[in-house]
């Protein structure tokens, strides 16, 4: 009988598992699916899953009109620079909050991350100021400094709930054995918190990758990213459905096999502790 | 992971980090002789885009684009332009933008355009909505107006003959004449989405061929009178009855796709739509398409027709007013027009610009080119209702302020479209916030 439950239970689980995976799939197939109809295909009603003249002119007229390499190079340095500029700044800050907490540790945790609440539009006039007073408007250091600040809480509280579960013992023995505070974060707390670190790096590229307000309102034509690239093919006047679904694949092909390559990783990061 | 690698791997991570910032330095130079363009994406762009080599071999200017989706372009060069960013030689902006900034001293004046140019030429409907105070402040690229597009074939089967300027008692009688829901043919597709600049626009144009207007000349505004009511409760009963289900979310490009796909008998939108709906490449109705002057109500002096262009600008910040003029020149020449009209045949070029296009005898075989001529000589920005009003432009009131409460407005309506509200309290809602709105920027 309790066999028979956990079969069915199984069964279930896995139908309903299966449902929200596709359910969550559907908009990043129905792109790709787009992508290769012709412009009337795409908005045709009712909608078209098969029977299509399959095409691949989109392609061609986005990689005709498009200097996709330039974009792809910059997203790869904006998000990668700001993930390891990030990281270098946030692995001694979840340091400290998880192994020398002071009292007022908690506030500054929760103070960090009430930034993320404030709407990007409000600070656009300051930021926009200050990158026109240092000059950094279309440069990608004005936005890899950007994207860490606004990643950083992110990545902070999640390296500092990985390090809250390593028990200060082991560090304490390597500071017994002589190591310093460089060697204990270098040589102890970061390889027993290598799965933590590299889901924080994971979750943070494609946070930043995905990035469409300040990637487009402080870059013009040298610094301007993927989110660039597919917003040039949106349109006020004719058809662009196909182009932009060509365009926004190209952009999201990258991060998804990344995505994929690394699942286990990501997976494994969010959901167990350092030393389980 | 020993903890050799774990060094290893950290200097890798530095050495990566500082590549990335050092890459970042060297992004910031650039060229004396190139220009940075902001544009939107839409087909005479586009194409322009493909003839910037030849502007670059005859002057040495070399051409940067930068191409946004509409409403982040709106916000990006604002942006730049009040922050005196200087990221743009020249901006592709509209009629509502270009007096207003231009009053404001954000735009370098057209004043010195050369000889060549003809700047007489320009359409006057055109240079009189591109200029503050008598002075041009964008040069148009495109024009447009908006008109009755219709389907010939179910006019023909419905027994009606469309006149050149019907009324909107006649768009409604063809329309419930066409209406044929059970095959998905529904007599008439217009703009219901929120947006000032979409369903907005069109129910502002409708309003001022009933007679109504935005404000009387003391910036009361005027949703409470009988004018507006009676044009929104004929476009929400019209659209009801012979419109498409959903239409509270169509905009341009979905009811270009629906009428292209031959579900719509009629619609009313911008003239620039007739070359997408003739195209049959991409229309399934191409050959069986007609024209007409935008509607108005039977007695009204005005037709429900709006003025738009799309207008190359420079901003004040610029460092490169002289490279930037020049392109202007060009790209807005009739020489640049001869030269897509030699290369993509004359369906294909800017419309709406320049009164020696509508001259040409080729392009008077265009069968939309005489209806586009007239429905933008039928609209004047300066004139646009029956009352006498303090603003200019007819789908907008071209203050900085009109954007956003107009697009509150917008919404209110779009929700009487997809009956969530009664037409009744839309227009109290809209009369108070606008009034609000008003009172708030010091217009009371």
């Amino acid at each position: 009988m309790a066999r028979a439950v956990t079969t069915r239970r199984k069964i279930v689980t896995t139908v309903v598992a299966w449902a929200v995976g596709l359910l969550i799939f559907f908009p990043i197939y129905w792109t790709i699916l787009t992508s290769f109809k012709t412009e009337a295909q795409a908005v045709a009603n009712p909608p078209l899953f098969f029977g299509f003249d399959f095409t691949l002119e989109n392609y061609a007229i986005v990689q005709e009109r498009s200097d996709y390499m330039r974009y792809l190079w910059n997203s790869v340095i904006i998000a990668g620079g700001s993930t390891i500029l990030g990281i270098l700044i946030a692995v001694p800050a979840a340091w400290s909050m998880a192994f020398v907490p002071s009292k007022r540790t908690k506030d500054i945790l929760l103070w960090m991350l009430s930034t993320k609440m404030l709407p990007a539009v409000g600070v656009l006039y300051p930021i926009s100021l200050l990158f026109v007073q240092f000059d950094l408007l279309d440069t990608r250091g004005g936005l890899i400094v950007v994207l860490m600040l606004i990643n950083l809480p992110i990545i902070v509280w999640m390296l500092y709930t990985y390090f809250r579960e390593i028990p200060g013992e082991i560090l304490e023995a390597a500071r017994m054995d002589g190591a310093g505070l460089r060697a204990e974060i270098l040589y102890v707390l970061t390889p027993m918190a290598i799965p933590g670190i590299a889901s924080t790096i994971l979750l943070n590229v494609i946070l930043a990758w995905n990035e469409a307000f300040w990637t487009l309102n402080l870059t013009a034509v040298n610094a301007a990213p993927l989110t660039a690239f597919i917003a040039s093919y949106s349109s006020p006047e004719g058809l662009f459905y196909a182009k932009l679904s060509a365009a926004s694949t190209m952009a999201i092909a990258p991060i998804l096999v990344m995505g994929w390559f690394s699942q286990k990783q990501l997976v494994r990061g969010l959901t167990f502790g350092a030393v389980k | 992971m020993s903890p050799k690698t774990v060094l290893r791997a950290s200097s890798a991570l530095c050495l990566c980090a500082s590549a990335a910032l050092a890459v970042t330095g060297s992004a910031a130079s650039a060229q004396d002789t190139t220009i940075t363009i902001a544009t939107v994406n839409n087909g005479d762009m586009i194409r322009m885009q493909g003839y910037t080599d030849l502007f670059t071999e005859q002057t040495g200017i070399a051409v940067e684009w930068v191409t946004l989706e509409e409403n982040v372009l709106r916000q990006r060069v604002t942006t730049d332009i009040t922050t005196n960013g200087g990221q743009f030689d020249i901006m592709t902006i509209g009629m509502y933008e270009t007096p207003i900034w231009g009053a404001n001293g954000w735009l370098v004046p057209l004043d010195n355009l050369s000889e060549e140019y003809n700047v007489d030429d320009i359409l006057p409907a055109m240079r009189n909505g591109l200029s503050y105070d008598g002075t041009l402040y964008a040069a148009p690229f495109y024009g447009e107006s908006s008109m009755v597009m219709y389907r010939t074939d179910l006019m023909e089967a419905a027994g009606l003959e469309m006149p050149d300027g019907p009324t909107w008692e006649f768009i409604e009688q063809a329309a419930a004449a066409m209406n044929d829901p059970e095959n998905e043919v529904y007599g008439i597709c217009l703009r219901g989405k929120p947006g000032w600049g979409e369903g907005g626009a069109f129910i502002t144009v409708t309003a001022n061929s009933f007679g109504a207007r935005w404000f009387d000349e003391d910036w009361n505004a005027q949703f409470d009178t009988p004018e507006w009511e009676q044009a929104l409760t004929f476009y929400v009963n019209l659209m009801n009855n012979y419109g498409p289900p959903g239409y509270a979310t169509n905009g341009f490009n979905e009811n270009l796709s629906l009428f292209q796909q031959g579900h719509c008998g009629m619609w009313i939108d911008a003239t620039v739509a007739a070359s997408f709906v003739t195209n049959p490449d991409e229309s399934s109705v191409a050959d069986s398409v007609g024209f007409a002057l935008a509607p108005n109500h039977e007695g009204v002096d005005r037709r429900a027709n709006w003025l738009w262009a799309w207008a190359l600008a420079i901003p004040a910040g610029t460092q490169q007013a002289d490279a930037a003029l020049q392109f202007i020149e060009w790209a807005t020449s009739a020489e640049y027009i001869e030269l897509v009209a030699e290369n993509e045949g004359w369906a294909n070029v800017p419309p709406g610009a320049r009164t020696s296009l509508y001259e040409t005898p080729e392009y008077q075989e265009v069968p939309f080119a005489q209806m586009t001529l007239d429905s933008i000589n039928a609209a004047d920005p300066t004139n646009p209702t029956v009352d006498p009003v303090p603003y200019v432009g007819i789908q907008f009131v071209a203050i900085p302020e009109f954007a956003g409460f107009a697009t509150e407005v917008s919404q209110e309506f779009s929700e009487v479209y997809a009956g969530q509200k009664s037409i009744e309290e839309a227009l109290a809602n809209a009369q108070s916030l606008t009034n609000d709105a008003m009172e708030a920027a010091g217009y009371r």
